[in-house]
Formats: structure tokens, C-alpha cells, sequence
């Protein structure tokens, strides 16, 4: 997985408001959700941003805290946009 | 296993970064009065979590199945594994993360042992998190989070 680390050490409040301020589309995913063979973890819901197929999400590592990711993936994409539910 | 050898249920015990010396002792504890009352008990850590546990039990006296911490969130998110009772220590963001996750993905009775200097205040973050709460305030004396699981424990034998 290549991506870029955007934020970190933040909340997950700080990580959705980000989502919420800078992507255009945003969804919710429940905990656990697959993406890119590693599994969202977090306070529900989750908010993954999207602007065309760049996805910004939060991903936690145990000893790191949470970090605020950027991707880019037309497959995850296009995954995320039947799978998560539009907010 | 208990005296009767029968499983009472399947347990698992998830460990986040080993800061907190109370984390690996109460973990211990934990696996230890888990197996005695009959509980079948995962735990599932970081590397350096596991070997903390593995090089205190090198025999395995009181540790059964060790497993990624990763991993196990994957097989739980996928449906592949379930556990009856679910301890996840907390003790920064990233185990109120793993907590609430665990609330969320599964089916069984979900415990957050919450630890460490702020602990108060994680509790206090964790509000509105669909899981029971047991929280010791502390990082190095690990006998009030040990009395605190002996009282969940009891209600959890005895409500088997």
C-alpha cells in the first residue's frame, strides 16, 4: 500500500472533521472494513474521504496512535462507493 | 480447564502497546482466571505485547492460543472467529480505537480494561462506547486493576 501520512497522533474527532472540511465525498464505513488487505479500526462511524480516486482515512497503529492516511486506488474507490454508505 | 473439563465458552484477551507494566501482569492474571473457570483464552497482541507474555510463561502454563493483534481484528472483522468474552486494554487512543472496534464486530461480551496514568480520562472519551468499563487509574501497581477484574470475573462465573 502506497500512501502519504497527512496527520499525526490525532483523535478520531480531529480525523472525520478533517475528512469532512478538505474531501467532497465522504462515507461511513462500520469497524473492520477491508481495505487493501488491512481492516479499519476506530470509534463508529468511520469517515473515509473521496475526490475522484483519492481516499483520505484514519488508520491506527496500537503503539502510533491514529494517523490520517491519503491513497490513491481507483479499485478501493469505486469499492468504497457501493460499499460505504454516503454521508 | 476447570474441574469438570467442560469448555464454559471461548475468551479473548487483547493487548495494545506494553507501556504500562500493569498491562502484562493484569493480562496474565486474566488468562490465568479465565482458563480456571473454564474459558477456552486467546490473546491477541503487538510482537513486543506476546513476548512479553511468552518469555514469562516459557512452558505455557497459563497461555493457550497467542495471536497477532492484526490478525485477529481480521479474522473478527471477516466473520472467520468469534469470542464469547473479549477483554481489550486501553490506555491511549489507539485502545479506545480497538475497543470500540471489538463492541462493534462481535457478538460476544465486550470488557475495556482501562489503565495507566489517564485513565480517567479515556473513561471519559469512551462514553457512548457499547462496552462495559473497568478502569484502574495507574501504570506500575497492578492489585487495584486485579481487584477490579476479580469482581467481573465472580459476576461472569457465576452468570456463566
Amino acid at each position: 500500500m502506497k500512501y502519504e501520512i497527512l496527520e499525526r497522533q490525532v483523535s478520531f474527532r480531529e480525523a472525520a472533521e478533517y475528512v469532512r472540511k478538505h474531501m467532497p465525498e465522504r462515507y461511513e464505513v462500520p469497524p473492520g472494513y477491508r481495505m487493501c488487505d488491512i481492516h479499519i479500526i476506530g470509534v463508529p462511524p468511520i469517515l473515509i474521504g473521496v475526490e475522484g480516486t483519492t481516499l483520505v482515512f484514519p488508520f491506527t497503529k496500537p503503539c502510533h496512535g491514529t494517523f490520517l492516511l491519503r491513497l490513491e486506488s481507483a479499485e478501493e474507490t469505486e469499492h468504497l462507493r457501493k460499499a460505504g454508505k454516503r454521508v | 480447564m476447570n474441574d469438570t473439563q467442560i469448555p464454559a465458552g471461548t475468551g479473548l484477551v487483547m493487548l495494545g502497546c506494553p507501556q504500562i507494566p500493569i498491562q502484562t501482569s493484569a493480562a496474565l492474571y486474566l488468562v490465568h482466571r479465565l482458563r480456571k473457570a473454564g474459558f477456552t483464552t486467546t490473546v491477541a497482541g503487538t510482537k513486543a505485547a506476546r513476548s512479553l507474555l511468552e518469555v514469562a510463561d516459557p512452558e505455557r502454563a497459563y497461555l493457550d492460543e497467542v495471536i497477532d493483534l492484526d490478525t485477529c481484528i481480521g479474522m473478527v472483522a471477516e466473520r472467520e472467529r468469534d469470542f464469547d468474552l473479549c477483554f481489550v486494554f486501553v490506555h491511549n487512543d489507539a485502545g479506545i480505537a480497538y475497543s470500540a472496534s471489538m463492541a462493534a464486530m462481535s457478538e460476544g461480551r465486550v470488557y475495556a480494561v482501562i489503565v495507566g496514568g489517564s485513565a480517567e480520562e479515556i473513561l471519559a472519551q469512551m462514553d457512548g462506547i457499547p462496552c462495559e468499563k473497568i478502569m484502574a487509574k495507574g501504570s506500575h501497581n497492578p492489585l487495584p486493576m486485579k481487584r477490579k477484574l476479580d469482581g467481573v470475573l465472580e459476576w461472569v462465573v457465576s452468570n456463566r
